[in-house]
C-alpha cells in the first residue's frame, strides 16, 4: 500500500511540477500578504513578528489546501481520465496519500518566500529546531483543510468548487485570526475563533515557534475537525461516480 | 467454464432515465465478446458496472467470483481510458509505469510499449502524440498489468487501417493465450474480425445474444420506403419509421412484404428497397422494442 502511495504521489509532483505557474501562485499571496500586513506594523517586535509570520505560513497553506485542492480535485472528476483511474486496483488511500503528500510538498515551497522575508525586513527570530517544529505544526494543521479540500472538489463542479473554497478560505484566516492576532478582534469572534480549525492550527504553529502554550479548546477543535473532514472527504470519495456525461 | 463477469437482472437508472433494464449477462473465461448498440444504448452503463465504476439500482454484478468494487478483485482486469483524457504533461513511459505499478504481476513498460509499437515515444509527453498514438497508447494500458479479462472501449476508432490490423492482431494473440476480452465497437466489420458472441444492446436492454453468424443474420434486413397513408397488417415487419411523409419498414423478408402489400390494395407510391446498414438495423430492432413498451 505505501508503495502505491508513493507512485501516486510521484505522478501527482510530475504533473505539478511541469506546470511551474502553480506552485508560482501558491508562494505568492502568503509572501505579497507578509509585505502588505507584516513588514509595515509587526515588523519590530520580535515576538509580534514571529508570530505574524506564522500566521502568513498558516494563510498560504490554507489556500494551498482549501482552494489548491478543491479546484484540482473537481477539474480532475471532470477529466476522462479519473474515472479511468478509478478502474486501477487501488482503494481511495493512495491517491488520497498522494494528493495531500503533494499539496505539503507545495506548502513547504510556498513557506520559503515568506521566511525570507521575515529574515530580511523583520525582527523576527527563530532557531533551527523551532523552525523546523513550526513546519511540522503547520502541515499538521493544515490536514483539515486539505481534507475539506477533497471533500469539497468531490461534491461540487469545478465552477462551484472554486467560489465556495474562496468562500470558505476568507472568513477561515479573519475567525481563525490570521489577518489580526485574535486579543484585537472582538469578544464575540473571539469566542467563534476557538472552533474554527485555523485558530487550533496557527495555535499549534505558534506554540512550536515561540515556545507558548496552545490553547487547549482550539487544539481539540482542530483535532474534532479533521476527525468530521475525514470522514466527510471519504464519504464524498465514496459516493462520486464521477459525472455522468463527462 | 467460469463465469468471469455476471449481471443479474441489473436495472440502473439515472435520475427518471432508464439506462439498463433487467440485463443478465454472463461472460465466461476464454470468451471473446462483442458488445454493439447504437450511442446511448447502454452499453457504456453497462462496461462501468462491471469495471466498478457505478453501482446498479438493483440487480447484481459480479467480476472474478466477487464485487468489482473489491480493488483486489480489479487486479484481475484490464480497462483502456479514453485517449481524449489523457495526462497531457506526463511522459509515455511515465504513464505506463504509473499503471503498471497497480498490478503485482507486470509485463514491464519497454516490453508494453514495444507490443504496441510505442517503445520509440517512451519520452514524448501526451500532449505532442497523434490521436493514433494516443489511442495506441490507451489500449496498451489496458494489458500492463497481464489481465485475465480487458474491457475495450472502443479500441480501434479513429486509426487507420493498418494500425486497426496490428491492434487485432495483439487483441487475438491476447485472446489465444487464453485472455477474456469484452470488446465494444461502432463496426460490424471490427466484431466479425475478432468476436465470437456478440450482445447487442438497445434502449437498456439485451436484444440478441448470439454468434456472429446469427447476429450476422438477422441484420441482413432490408429496407422497403414507400409513401403511403394507413398501411394493413404486414408480414415480416421488425420495425417501422416514418420521417417526411415517408414510411420505412425494416424487413427480412421483402419480396412477401411488397406481395402483400399489392394485394391488400392499399395506395402507395415512391416504392424502394434497399440493404440495410447495421447502424440501421439496429435503430429498427430497437424502435420496435420502444413501440412494444
Amino acid at each position: 500500500m505505501s508503495d502505491l502511495i508513493l507512485v501516486h504521489t510521484r505522478y501527482q509532483v510530475l504533473e505539478q511540477m511541469r506546470i511551474p505557474i502553480s506552485w508560482v501562485a501558491s508562494a505568492f499571496f502568503p509572501a505579497a500578504s507578509m509585505l502588505a500586513f507584516v513588514v509595515p506594523f509587526a515588523a519590530d517586535d520580535p515576538t509580534a513578528a514571529t508570530r505574524a509570520t506564522g500566521a502568513m505560513m498558516m494563510i498560504g497553506a490554507i489556500s494551498a489546501a482549501l482552494i489548491g485542492l478543491s479546484i484540482t480535485v473537481s477539474q480532475d472528476r471532470e477529466q476522462p481520465w479519473n474515472p479511468y483511474l478509478r478502474t486501477l486496483p487501488a482503494g481511495p488511500l493512495p491517491r488520497f496519500a498522494g494528493r495531500i503528500i503533494t499539496t505539503m510538498a507545495i506548502m513547504v515551497v510556498a513557506v520559503i518566500p515568506v521566511l525570507v522575508i521575515a529574515a530580511l525586513f523583520t525582527e523576527a527570530a527563530i532557531t533551527w529546531p523551532r523552525l523546523l517544529m513550526g513546519v511540522a505544526a503547520l502541515l499538521a494543521g493544515s490536514v483539515p483543510f486539505m481534507l475539506i479540500g477533497l471533500f469539497i472538489g468531490f461534491v461540487l463542479p469545478s465552477k462551484a468548487a472554486i467560489a465556495v473554497s474562496q468562500l470558505l478560505f476568507f472568513p477561515m484566516c479573519i475567525l481563525g485570526g490570521l489577518f489580526l492576532p485574535p486579543q484585537m478582534m472582538p469578544d464575540f469572534v473571539q469566542t467563534i475563533s476557538l472552533y474554527v480549525p485555523s485558530r487550533g492550527a496557527v495555535e499549534l504553529v505558534w506554540s512550536a515557534t515561540t515556545g507558548t502554550a496552545a490553547d487547549t479548546v482550539g487544539l481539540v477543535m482542530l483535532a474534532v475537525w479533521t476527525v468530521a473532514a475525514a470522514v466527510a472527504a471519504v464519504w464524498a470519495y465514496r459516493r462520486d461516480e464521477g459525472r455522468r456525461f463527462a | 467454464m467460469t463465469v468471469l463477469a455476471r449481471s443479474a437482472e441489473v436495472t440502473r437508472r439515472y435520475g427518471g432515465v432508464l439506462a439498463l433494464d433487467r440485463v443478465s449477462i454472463d461472460i465466461r473465461a476464454g470468451e471473446l465478446v462483442g458488445l454493439l448498440g447504437p450511442n446511448g444504448a447502454g452499453k457504456s452503463t453497462l462496461i462501468n458496472l462491471f469495471v466498478g465504476l457505478r453501482r446498479p439500482t438493483s440487480g447484481t454484478v459480479e467480476l472474478f467470483g466477487g464485487s468489482p468494487l473489491d480493488p483486489l478483485i480489479r487486479r484481475n482486469i484490464g480497462v483502456t481510458p479514453q485517449e481524449t483524457g489523457l495526462p497531457e504533461v506526463l511522459r509515455v513511459g511515465e504513464i505506463a509505469d504509473f499503471v503498471s505499478a497497480h498490478f503485482p504481476d507486470r509485463v514491464g513498460t519497454p516490453e508494453l510499449l514495444e507490443r504496441f509499437g510505442l517503445q520509440d515515444l517512451i519520452k514524448r509527453q501526451v500532449g505532442g502524440l497523434s490521436g493514433g498514438q494516443r489511442r495506441r497508447l490507451a489500449v496498451a494500458l489496458a494489458f500492463a498489468g497481464r489481465p485475465k479479462m480487458v474491457f475495450l472501449d472502443e479500441p480501434t476508432t479513429g486509426l487507420d487501417v493498418e494500425a486497426r490490423r496490428a491492434l487485432w492482431d495483439g487483441i487475438r494473440a491476447f485472446h489465444d493465450d487464453g485472455g477474456t476480452v469484452l470488446l465494444t465497437s461502432h463496426y460490424l466489420e471490427e466484431i466479425e474480425a475478432l468476436a465470437q458472441r456478440v450482445v447487442v444492446v438497445g434502449h437498456g436492454r439485451v436484444l440478441a445474444d448470439d454468434t456472429v453468424r446469427a447476429v450476422r443474420d438477422m441484420v441482413g434486413v432490408r429496407r422497403v420506403s414507400l409513401n403511403a397513408g394507413a398501411l394493413p397488417e404486414l408480414p415480416g415487419v421488425l420495425g417501422v419509421e416514418h420521417d417526411d411523409g415517408r414510411t420505412h419498414l425494416v424487413t427480412t423478408d421483402p419480396d412477401r412484404l411488397v406481395v402483400e402489400l399489392v394485394r391488400s390494395g392499399t395506395p402507395f407510391s415512391g416504392l424502394e428497397i434497399r440493404p440495410t446498414t447495421l447502424e440501421e438495423a439496429f435503430l429498427a430492432i430497437t424502435s420496435k422494442e420502444s413501440t412494444r413498451v
